[in-house]
């Protein structure tokens, strides 16, 4: 459990809007890839993906019960994640997209993956100390993450005919929705400017450095569009999210306060 | 055509262990795809500190056929272990 830190009332809000997007995107991730748990392609890689799905749950539990303290309106991790609508989601679009093939869910992870572990590690120098243990805890996990998923996108991207195909399509899929994991919102320009999180327009050539480096590995090439998708981060969500919801809160919302 | 991957045998040592044993098999397509798929099949619940992957086809096992002329001369042979010596009172930690 967290002690909350004390910040002007604007500074607090932002934080609040920070901590549950990052709460939000690892709990969405985490469920998608649930939903392969018993679908995998192998059952090597069935576990792993349910590894993953864990670890990103596990992380979305303390992003929420820190989000809980910091919004101090006596809210419960489970309230967080189980009683708010689509519109009061915070999770970046790209991870609430469908699974599609497992291609197309190895492409989804290693943009995601690629964001995410040098974002830890920037904010582990976070200012709130509370911000820079969770990220220390998290950017472990990343980091086997990042291995995990890079090594997939090389083998299907630089695999057979069908499986590079494949990739082709799942890059065609998500490039728009890659923009905004790197695209600073106001709570973010706030937050940075008080020395709570790394500046994204920091992050942005990592993670293009990196997805250069394993597409050009994987023989696959970076879409010429710019257009980008946004929206997430603000509450704005593509269609697929509220049937997650749905499923994810079915319990909660039909049974209120229900605990097993 | 064989659309199976190889086989490959998964060895793991343990925090208080010295040795690696051998605790299962999966599939992967080669050898750091099998290094990977031991971490997440075998590791989940912190059993190991150090993994092993060997493909199961350089395993040679001996015959269970030979068993009789392979393990059984040992049986009367209780000589060959050694508890038929005095250890001297001076010598400890043995």
């Amino acid at each position: 459990m967290f002690e909350a830190n004390h910040y002007p009332e604007e500074v607090n809000v932002a934080l609040s809007d920070f901590l549950l997007r990052m709460a939000d995107t690892s709990l969405v991730l985490g469920h998608r890839l649930s939903e392969w748990c018993g679908h995998g392609p192998i059952l090597e890689q069935d576990i792993a993906m349910s590894n993953l799905a864990l670890d990103l749950i596990g992380q979305a539990r303390n992003w929420y019960q820190l989000a809980a303290t910091q919004l101090g309106q006596g809210q419960s991790e489970d309230d967080l994640a189980y009683l708010r609508d689509a519109g009061q989601y915070r999770n970046l679009l790209l991870v609430e997209l469908p699974n599609g093939d497992f291609g197309q869910t190895v492409l989804r992870q290693f943009f995601f993956d690629a964001y995410h572990f040098h974002y830890l590690q920037a904010l582990t120098e976070s200012g709130d100390e509370n911000v820079a243990n969770i990220a220390v805890k998290s950017l472990k996990e990343a980091t086997y993450h990042l291995k995990w998923s890079s090594e997939w996108v090389i083998r299907l991207g630089d695999g057979t005919e069908e499986s590079h195909r494949r990739m082709e399509n799942a890059l065609r899929e998500l490039w728009e929705f890659t923009g905004e994991l790197t695209t600073p919102n106001a709570s973010d320009q706030l937050l940075t400017i008080m020395g709570l999180t790394p500046d994204l327009n920091l992050i942005r050539p990592l993670w293009e450095q990196e997805v250069q480096v394993v597409l050009a590995e994987s023989t696959l090439e970076i879409p010429n569009r710019s257009w980008m998708q946004k929206g997430g981060k603000n509450g704005v969500h593509t269609e697929h999210l509220g049937f997650l919801l749905a499923e994810m809160q079915f319990l909660q919302r039909a049974y209120p306060n229900c605990e097993w | 055509m064989d659309t199976q991957w190889p086989l490959w045998e998964v060895f793991i040592r343990s925090k208080q262990g010295l040795d690696h044993k051998h605790v299962g098999s999966l599939h992967a397509a080669d050898a750091q795809m099998a290094m990977e798929n031991a971490r997440d099949v075998y590791t989940r619940r912190r059993e190991g500190v150090s993994i092993w992957v060997v493909e199961s086809k350089h395993i040679h096992a001996s015959n269970p056929d030979e068993q009789e002329s392979f393990f059984d001369p040992a049986d009367d042979k209780a000589y060959r272990h050694p508890t038929f010596y005095q250890v001297p009172d001076s010598l400890t930690h043995i």
